[in-house]
């Protein structure tokens, strides 16, 4: 089903009906040193836009929205030991939780590759 | 009001080297340039260089008693033997800090001031303001400053500068001839880590960022990684940690404060000692991974007693630490605090500093 993305620099990739979510490499390398990832609790429910963790660089601390709405069926806990794996491949080892897709009709609501990488040619 | 920021002498080889550059003190400083953290671990491990012309220099040449600068800062001038430099504070009148700063003792009557950038300008008027005479003059543009730290440090000193730097012990200085210029070689820095703070006119400051460089030992580092390295030894930022409304005391700094000496601040500082500062700096370590930062609330007992200063995540500690101020009572190593801030929270404990502690900065 392939990749989508929100404004606030998140990514989902859809494989039958789970989502793998993380932040894009844009915002990996925007953020710096990834010091700390703080992940949801598996079967938290989250909603698309929502709080689904937070992040922190040795810069910033920032917020992680939830791309689409469900439940999250299983989280990256390798980052807890080693969050600098976002930095290093933010768009695939570097996900951090998967959710169970409530209603795929929400991915109309995010960007797709193409859309997402002139979006970013505009911020 | 878009503030107008000075640049130095060294900005395009930051730019050509593609470094992060933001506004520091109202300077365009250099934050990164391949990542803090790599930056920091290779001042840990090998030798970085900075670029710290931002910060302030000062000559005063007269009598240091009779023109009033005995009685400017925390400490006696006169006492400083040629050839050493001494850190202490230039405090206002209720004994709050105007800025931190270092006195190297040039010659019999003359001694070079070296200030934060941003507060450069206003302490150069609190001094002029307190001389009686002598002549007094700030030098800041006219001089570049490089900060060479780290553990292999005296390796590439000894063959930039020669062998006479070998020998250099802690807080002591020397003037010596390089690319056809006099520079002033002192073994002090803001890292935990052995290192040198090196003077030179800011028309050869690039000269020497490039000749040092060269050596493969040798990589820059930023203001992003010079933060983590202080903070991680425990030494105050200005503007964060210290400001006019702190003393001293409150700081945990009173040993650079000599009560034998008089200073503009003395009063209110012997007043406070009597009576017991109202709040106290405490160290904290944070159980995991999560970083303290300035602003954010330190709690005990559901109540707020404090705020923190400075925080970041330590690579050497591998957790978050932080320094802040809280009611005294608390700050006793061991006692547990909470950090808080908006839906964070972090359990901390109060730790005694350096949070990193073994830094090559005495070998």
């Amino acid at each position: 089903m392939g990749t989508y993305f929100t404004k606030e620099h998140e990514w989902v990739k859809v494989t039958e009906g789970i989502g793998s979510v993380g932040i894009s490499e844009h915002a990996a390398h925007e953020l710096g040193d990834i010091t700390f990832v703080e992940l949801p609790k598996i079967g938290t429910t989250v909603t698309q836009f929502g709080l689904l963790g937070s992040i922190e660089s040795v810069k910033a601390a920032s917020d992680i929205f939830a791309p689409v709405s469900g439940k999250v069926v299983k989280v990256n806990d390798a980052l807890d030991t080693a969050p600098e794996v976002v930095n290093e491949s933010a768009e695939d080892g570097g996900w951090m939780a998967q959710v169970e897709i409530a209603d795929e009709a929400e991915l109309k609501n995010l960007m797709t590759q193409a859309q997402y990488d002139d979006y970013l040619k505009t911020l | 009001m878009e503030e107008q920021l000075q640049a130095t002498p060294i900005c395009g080889r930051h730019r050509a080297l593609n470094a992060l550059m933001a506004p520091f003190g109202g300077w365009d400083m250099p934050i990164q340039y391949e990542g803090i953290i790599a930056e920091h671990s290779w001042c840990r491990s090998s030798s970085a260089l900075f670029d710290i012309c931002h910060m302030g220099e000062f000559i005063f040449q007269g009598d240091f008693v009779a023109d009033g600068l005995e009685d400017v800062f925390t400490f006696s001038v006169q006492t400083i033997p040629l050839g050493r430099s001494r850190y202490g504070f230039l405090l206002n009148e209720r004994g709050g800090i105007v800025d931190d700063l270092i006195v190297f003792r040039l010659a019999e009557d003359k001694v070079m001031i070296v200030v934060n950038a941003a507060t450069a300008p206003k302490d150069f008027a609190v001094i002029k303001e307190r001389l009686t005479g002598g002549s007094f003059t700030d030098i800041t543009a006219a001089t570049g400053k490089l900060d060479l730290q780290g553990p292999l440090s005296r390796y590439v000193m000894v063959e930039v500068f020669g062998e006479e730097v070998a020998t250099l012990p802690y807080f002591r200085f020397i003037t010596l001839n390089i690319l056809g210029v006099e520079a002033i070689v002192s073994r002090t820095g803001y890292t935990g880590e052995l290192g040198y703070e090196i003077f030179i006119p800011a028309d050869k400051v690039g000269e020497l960022w490039d000749l040092l460089l060269e050596d493969e030992r040798v990589k820059p580092a930023g203001l992003g990684a010079r933060d983590v390295l202080r903070l991680e030894v425990g030494y105050s930022l200005y503007g964060s940690d210290i400001d006019e409304e702190t003393t001293p005391l409150e700081a945990g700094l009173e040993g650079f404060v000599n009560f034998e000496t008089t200073f503009v601040g003395k009063e209110a500082l012997l007043r406070q000692k009597e009576q017991g500062p109202p709040r106290q700096k405490v160290a904290f370590e944070v159980n995991g991974r999560r970083s303290p930062r300035h602003f954010y609330d330190i709690c005990s007992g559901g109540e707020n007693v404090g705020m923190v200063t400075s925080g970041v995540f330590s690579p050497m500690v591998g957790k978050g630490i932080g320094i802040g101020f809280v009611l005294p009572e608390l700050a006793v190593v061991g006692t547990p605090l909470t950090i808080c801030h908006e839906r964070i929270t972090m359990e901390a404990t109060v730790c005694e500093l350096p949070f990193f502690k073994d830094g090559s900065v005495r070998g």
